[in-house]
């Protein structure tokens, strides 16, 4: 539910962005998220940002995610 | 990071489900609340894949599925008053309500139209101020800020044409609808994640303080469906319930302030009709009354058919949990979807159209 | 002077006479326009792959392409998909009053450059105008000839265990690109519909292995309808594997934000082939040296078990069903 895809801030115009995912570019509102800035990326749902996506999170969870299935091929 | 491809990688995957196997020792049930989580299950045949010590059940987190026959039939009528022009996301075209559906509406001369955004019907406002622009309200807490948006900047535009149907629900009344049943045991819930971009965490903490069912907030792509599980799995085997943010990346515990704040602003909690459910309370939004001017339910008078359920559906059931499509005697014979019967089958996320189109264990 | 398409121009005076002659026949030029009788006389023997279409695309100008463009290369492919070489299309129009004459230009220059690459004529047409509101803006109807050569079998219920599945590039270019252009949907690409004969890239492939045993070209429903018609057609199921399809980003991206699966996605310019397990990579090789088919791909195989149902392998080698679409792909929000 609530298909919401990751896209990139190249611009911002008022209220406005303008991003880019994969090749394809679009406007999108930032209503919903002020504080998002250029070369950030932000969760898009429907046209509109409904959160600003944190990297430095993403790159942990995928460190932890490293770990443990590095962990669980040690105990084998 | 491009928060796509990272999260599909399939070694990953693979190490996570042997991780998973090897910590699953309790018989449980895990419910999927969310749709879109369903459909990344049966996308990538999770189901096949994990221990059979874990049996996962859909639950009602698909907004379609869950807007009452009655509804639908407000906004096909409305479509059929001259001069309206109806404005919906594409999922509710095909929806069969009780003697109709938009699309043949649609058919029929009803100017139907199916836009993206909330921004585009703002913009068919604008182009036809000659008439009036209805737009469908729904979908669940992820959704219902953006319409709330749509609104204020209708207002601030001037538009006097434009009005929405209000259809929203909201998701942990139900949940706790679903718990206070005693219909279902369930031992852990899978979170849907964008709803909690928006609430955040506080709003499941009920679940695993009062009901001592573990929950863990997913985002959407194949890795973090598995490593949700193995989060379920791991408060299993060690005794504990509590809410935890797997989608770390996407979710904060405080959700997004100013989404709830214009929501808020512009909607208030009201009793809501879901399908299979009945009424339950503070479940939906009602516009405020300082907006009520945008109001749909109350800027037409219409007398839609009488409601009538479908005869042999069982949607309600297989929302709640407690059936599974299989368990239909309609599933895949009459109900399929080129002729669906009911929303579960019409609905991209659908329990019903998910076992239909990939196959629930390619049985049919 | 006057810019517009009149109801007069398809009521057979003048001004049609002049629309035909002056503008059609002179963009196409070829002996048989040439003689402006009522049927074009062919002398055709052997074999002969027949086919009509009717094409009503909108927008009918879309990134790389047009709905001219469109309707030869259907109709060349439709040819094509049988083992014929075309030859021989015929082309109506069915023009909406007030239909600018500055845009049946360019389509009408586009169909001359489609049938000049393709390699056939078109001999013979009509053209009608309806009232505004009866049409949108331009309908084009076509049928189509070609010849097969001896020895040539290909058919959709040919298809036997063990065959290997071959696609010949991308899939979802077009339908994302014709997408991309609905205003509601606002976004813009710089992908281009795959809109493309492919008459020669058959004509290389027959010869590098005159065994083909299916060809189809999966246009609207996409490949996941094609696979599945042939699996029907040949009582066989048809396993592909996921990791092996190729995509562009674009598409993807597309795809994930209106909620579109690019199995069902219709491609203009793309074919799948079924050919017998030992001239596979015979067959592979001579399409990727064509400019049509430069990223094929052998995406999966013929099996027994589970007749008519295709099959895939995901990337975590589960297995799923590919159904046929059913209805029309809609952007969803769910």
């Amino acid at each position: 539910m609530c298909l919401a895809i990751p896209v990139l801030i190249k611009s911002i115009k008022d209220k406005e962005a303008e991003v880019e995912i994969g090749g394809i570019s679009r406007k999108i509102s930032l209503w919903l998220t002020p504080e998002a800035k250029v070369g950030e990326y932000v969760l898009v749902h429907t046209g509109y940002a409904i959160n600003v996506l944190d990297q430095r999170e993403a790159e942990e969870t995928l460190s932890l995610l490293e770990q443990i299935v590095g962990m669980a091929e040690e105990e084998g | 990071m491009k928060f796509v491809s990272e999260f599909r990688r399939s070694e990953l995957a693979q190490g996570l489900i042997a991780q998973i196997h090897r910590q699953s020792k309790t018989p449980v049930r895990f419910m999927e609340f969310c749709g879109g989580h369903t459909v990344t299950i049966f996308r990538y045949g999770i189901r096949q894949l994990l221990p059979k010590t874990i049996d996962m059940v859909s639950g009602p987190g698909c907004p379609i599925c869950v807007t009452a026959n009655a509804d639908l039939d407000k906004a096909i009528a409305l479509a059929q008053i001259p001069g309206v022009i109806i404005a919906t996301f594409g999922d509710m075209l095909k929806v069969p309500g009780s003697s109709s559906s938009l699309q043949e509406a649609k058919a029929g001369g009803a100017d139907v139209r199916t836009v993206y955004s909330t921004m585009d019907a703002l913009k068919i406002a604008e182009d036809n101020p000659d008439n009036a622009i209805v737009f469908l309200g729904i979908g669940f807490e992820t959704t219902a800020p953006t319409i709330a948006v749509s609104i204020l900047q209708a207002m601030e535009k001037g538009l006097k044409n434009y009005c929405v149907l209000s259809l929203h629900k909201l998701c942990p009344p139900v949940i706790q609808a679903l718990l206070e049943s005693g219909e279902l045991k369930l031992h852990g819930l899978i979170c849907p994640g964008h709803v909690s971009a928006i609430i955040g965490s506080r709003p499941w903490e009920f679940i695993a303080r009062d009901y001592a069912v573990p929950c863990v907030i997913s985002g959407f792509e194949l890795l973090d469906i598995l490593q949700s599980v193995d989060m379920l799995v791991s408060q299993v085997e060690s005794g504990r319930s509590q809410v935890e943010i797997a989608y770390r990346r996407g979710v904060r515990p405080e959700g997004n302030q100013q989404a709830l704040r214009l929501m808020s602003q512009v909607f208030e909690p009201a009793p809501a009709q879901w399908r299979g459910m009945g009424e339950v309370p503070g479940s939906g939004l009602k516009l405020r009354k300082k907006y009520q001017r945008f109001d749909a339910a109350l800027a037409f008078d219409v007398t839609p058919v009488p409601t009538r359920e479908p005869v042999g559906c069982i949607c309600g059931d297989i929302l709640r949990g407690v059936k599974t499509p299989a368990d239909c005697k309609l599933f895949s014979n009459v109900c399929t979807p080129e002729n669906p019967v009911g929303p579960c089958m019409v609905s991209a996320e659908g329990s019903c159209s998910a076992y239909y189109l990939y196959g629930g264990g390619l049985e049919r | 002077m006057n810019d517009k398409i009149l109801l007069a121009h398809g009521s057979g005076g003048k001004l049609a006479h002049d629309l035909v002659e002056k503008g059609l026949v002179k963009a196409f030029s070829n002996p048989f326009l040439a003689k402006l009788d009522d049927s074009a006389v062919i002398d055709l023997s052997g074999r002969l792959a027949f086919t009509t279409d009717s094409y009503v695309v909108s927008p009918i100008f879309f990134p790389g392409g047009d709905i001219g463009k469109l309707a030869v290369c259907g109709t060349v492919n439709d040819l094509a998909m049988s083992g014929a070489r075309p030859l021989y299309l015929s082309l109506s129009f069915i023009i909406e009053e007030g239909f600018l004459k500055s845009e049946l230009d360019k389509v009408v220059n586009s169909i001359q450059r489609a049938a000049e690459e393709a390699e056939v004529k078109i001999i013979t047409g009509d053209t009608k105008v309806v009232h505004r509101g009866s049409a949108d803006k331009l309908f084009i109807n076509t049928a189509g000839v070609g010849i097969i050569a001896e020895g040539v079998n290909i058919s959709g219920n040919n298809a036997r265990p063990e065959d290997k599945v071959i696609l010949s590039g991308t899939i979802g270019d077009h339908g994302i690109a014709v997408i991309s252009r609905r205003e509601e949907l606002g976004f813009s690409t710089k992908l281009e519909s795959d809109c493309a004969p492919l008459g020669g890239l058959v004509a290389e492939m027959l010869n590098a292995s005159p065994n083909i045993h299916c060809l189809r070209d999966p246009t609207r429903g996409g490949l996941a309808t094609s696979l599945n018609e042939l699996a029907k057609q040949s009582k066989v199921s048809i396993r592909i594997e996921e990791e092996k399809i190729p995509v562009r980003e674009e598409v993807l991206a597309a795809c994930e934000m209106l909620g579109f699966d690019p199995l069902y996605v219709a491609n203009e310019g793309k074919l799948v082939a079924i050919v017998p397990p030992e001239d596979a990579n015979k067959v592979l090789k001579t399409m990727r040296r064509n400019r049509y088919g430069e990223n094929a791909a052998i995406i999966g195989e013929v099996g027994v078990e589970k007749p008519g149902r295709v099959v895939m392998k995901t990337v975590l080698g589960a297995s799923r069903i590919v159904d046929m679409l059913v209805g029309d792909l809609l952007p969803r929000i769910c």
